[in-house]
């Protein structure tokens, strides 16, 4: 009769044993790190989604009001233009802004001299504060026909543009700063990725009769696809919570055909100097994340066939 | 402990811990036996010379109260930054307020009562009544202070109106001259030769100004059975004018979004010819954005012939903090009175003021609108005659213009939702050669009406 054997026990985790494996030590080193991430990032997010079921403008005490500060966001009127304005610069951004910097990174890893100076002048718009660049943009924008992009404009014969002035031109202008913006971080991204692109793939490649564009398009493109899917996911999140640039460009304007979601969510807040609706800001900010969360997954659930093929 | 290394380590990420979470509650406190307030300024950007004025004053202030430290704190009213301001408790304890705004926040419970204070002043019974009620409860108990009153005036370049051979010293009495008067800037120097404020609520604010002078109210009834009037017959008008003025004329530039603080630097920078305004605005636009005083005009805004037809005013209110403490509320409303009140009432309080401002080169005889009565303005304005430095003939046309005149208060209900819905009407109207007003001013008016019945 065989008998078999019983696993072994695993050692039973009393507190001192755990104390013994170095479990005290861990926990202390790891305290300050839990504490700064409980305080300043955990604990807001709670209370936010409690502040959303609230009435309060945060001086008086808050009254509890159910889900009516969501009733209220999703059925005023400005959440559908905000939130396809958000969407028209998202779309913008992806049209511009994506394939933008993989095309200079490319670009910039087939230079072989001086590449770091390439490097800087790409990164130089990310270490400009980004509202002294929008401050900055924003004379340049000056729709006079003396403002100097209708200046440079006026030398190849086109004539003055309204930049911001006007509905239409209004959102591509925020656009393309935010691009001239952005561009250099994704940039150094792309670098980094085509540095472990190893070069025995090119190498074969161009054995095989392949120009620059079959080797940027069947060596590089699968090689980055990684990173690509990152940058992607975060350009979509990004976009989603633009704020800074309509703030401080149009404040929404012209006629609202810049408010994005985040704008409606800071003019519930603070527009109004009697009081602010913070339960309706953050009903808006709460849904906005899980909106956002949800796309995520979403997204990785669709590609991860294609990330890990 | 394995090694002492570690334990040494393992202490001073403990105690590194402990100190963060300490430095969270700490306080400052003082001890000096002195109450201490913080008082509202200048606005943050303001000149030097200002600033030296103001301490000045402070310094004259501690003098005569040994037992009082003031602590200046620099303030601008933005309806934007108020809000954050006074959810976060970073609000000086002595601030000002909108008279617009006075009723809400004293039911919100925001502001400190005062009327024990205020009812101690020698001139308590002199406010004029209708301006004092903006800071009154139902129970009529006192929260604020009167600082000033205002009423929307037409600010032009004088340098402007001279470049396009127009006499700086008639300015247009009428809305159609102004209209003229605009589109001979605009041709001769390409200037925007009128332009109106279109942002942060202001657009709103300057467009009830314009109904209000074509004889139109934005707001009829009171308190919750309100009932908006954006889609008015004047506010039309008045949007027609700026529509004309801007697609037919071409006299208002190329740049439509401004503020109160963006067209006072355009203007300033001698890129607007006419726009409407506070009638107070010479000092801040010496002050923050440095106009020469030579080019500035001030002149009454023009009305039509509308039995209704008025002049929109407006002014701010001295309120303390709801946290004060009642040595605070009595500091405070005694600084209230040596700064702001009691050189409209008292002869000696108004020399010393007048001659430190004019010692600083900062502005003295702004024109204003009385918080007692007329009579007691002439009289501040005659004991202070030789310290006033305001072009005196350049901004006479206003009082001149506004004599009979009737002057109305701004929309009482949910006035900063109603100016910022009216924001965006004026930016399409702007912006847009095609913006259907009628209808922009139907849903306007509809959207506002739906945020006071749901009060």
């Amino acid at each position: 009769m065989s008998t078999l054997e019983r696993p072994a026990r695993t050692p039973r985790r009393s507190p001192v044993s755990w104390v013994r494996r170095g479990g005290l030590s861990n926990l202390l080193f790891m305290l300050p790190l839990l504490v700064i991430f409980g305080v300043f990032s955990w604990k807001p997010i709670v209370e936010a989604v409690v502040m959303s079921l609230q009435k309060t403008n945060l001086v008086s005490p808050a009254t509890f009001i159910g889900l009516d500060n969501y009733v209220k966001v999703l059925s005023d009127p400005q959440l559908g233009q905000a939130a396809l304005n958000t969407l028209y610069f998202a779309a913008l951004a992806l049209l511009f802004g994506y394939p933008v910097p993989l095309v200079v990174a490319v670009l910039m890893s087939e230079v072989k001299r001086a590449r770091g100076l390439y490097s800087a002048l790409a990164y130089l718009p990310v270490v400009v504060p980004p509202v002294v660049a929008v401050l900055l943009w924003k004379v340049f924008y000056n729709a006079d026909p003396t403002g100097p992009f209708n200046t440079v404009l006026s030398w190849v014969g086109i004539p003055p543009q309204p930049w911001l002035q006007s509905a239409a031109s209004a959102m591509p202008s925020l656009v393309l700063e935010a691009t001239w913006a952005a561009a250099g971080g994704t940039i150094i991204i792309y670098l980094a990725a085509l540095t472990s692109v190893s070069p025995d793939l090119y190498d074969a490649a161009e054995i095989d009769g392949a120009g620059i564009w079959k080797k940027v398009w069947h060596v590089t493109l699968p090689q980055l696809r990684g990173v690509l899917l990152i940058t992607f996911i975060l350009q979509i999140i990004g976009t989603a919570q633009v704020f800074l640039e309509p703030f401080l460009f149009t404040n929404g304007g012209p006629a609202n055909s810049t408010s994005t979601i985040l704008l409606l969510i800071y003019r519930y807040a603070f527009q109004n100097s009697l009081g602010g609706n913070y339960g309706a800001a953050t009903a808006l900010s709460v849904l906005l994340a899980v909106f956002l969360a949800v796309f995520s997954l979403i997204y990785f659930r669709l590609t991860k066939s294609w990330s890990s093929e | 402990m394995k090694s002492p290394r570690k334990a040494v380590a393992i202490v001073a990420v403990g105690i590194a811990s402990a100190g963060l979470l300490s430095a969270c509650s700490a306080d400052a406190g003082s001890d000096d036996g002195k109450v201490h307030i913080s008082v509202a300024s200048l606005i943050p950007g303001t000149e030097q010379a200002a600033f030296d004025a103001f301490d000045a004053r402070v310094a004259e202030f501690e003098k005569l109260n040994p037992d009082i430290v003031v602590d200046p704190v620099e303030y601008e009213w933005k309806a934007t930054t108020f809000t954050a301001q006074l959810a976060g408790g970073t609000l000086p304890d002595v601030f000002r307020i909108p008279l617009t705004d006075g009723r809400t926040l004293i039911a919100n419970g925001q502001l400190a009562d005062l009327t024990a204070q205020v009812e101690a002043l020698p001139y308590f019974d002199q406010f004029n009544p209708s301006v004092l009620a903006t800071a009154q409860d139902d129970q009529g108990n006192i929260y604020g202070i009167p600082r000033e009153a205002y009423a929307i005036g037409l600010h032009y370049n004088r340098d402007l109106f001279e470049q396009a051979g127009l006499d700086p010293d008639d300015p247009p009495t009428t809305w159609d001259e102004v209209r003229e008067d605009a589109k001979a800037i605009a041709d001769a120097t390409g200037q925007a030769g009128y332009m109106q404020m279109t942002q942060s609520n202001t657009g709103g604010w300057q467009t009830t100004a314009a109904t209000v002078s074509r004889g139109g109210r934005m707001e009829e009834g009171e308190g919750d059975t309100t009932t908006v009037t954006l889609d008015n017959d004047a506010t039309k008008e008045s949007l027609e004018f700026l529509k004309e003025l801007r697609w037919q004329d071409n006299s208002m530039g190329s740049n439509f979004l401004f503020d109160w603080g963006t067209i006072n630097q355009a203007f300033a920078a001698g890129q607007i010819g006419m726009y409407t305004s506070g009638s107070d605005l010479f000092t801040s636009l010496t002050r923050e954005n440095n106009l020469d005083p030579a080019i500035y005009g001030l002149a009454a805004i023009p009305i039509t012939d509308s039995p209704e037809a008025a002049i929109m005013g407006g002014g701010t209110l001295n309120v303390v903090s709801a946290k004060a403490t009642d040595e605070q509320k009595d500091a405070a409303v005694k600084w209230i009175d040596f700064y702001d009140v009691a050189k409209l009432v008292d002869q000696d309080a108004a020399v010393a003021d007048a001659k430190i401002l004019a010692d600083q080169d900062q502005a003295v005889g702004t024109p204003a609108l009385p918080i007692f009565d007329q009579a007691t303005l002439d009289q501040s304005r005659e004991w202070i005659a030789d310290y006033i430095n305001v072009p005196q003939d350049q901004v006479s046309y206003f009082a001149e213009g506004n004599v009979g005149r009737t002057l109305v208060g701004e929309p009482a209900v949910h006035t900063q939702d109603l100016y910022a819905a009216l924001d965006t009407v004026v930016q399409a109207v702007l912006t847009d050669q095609n913006a259907d007003i009628d209808a922009l001013l139907a849903k306007a008016n509809s959207d506002v009406q739906a945020l006071v019945d749901a009060d």
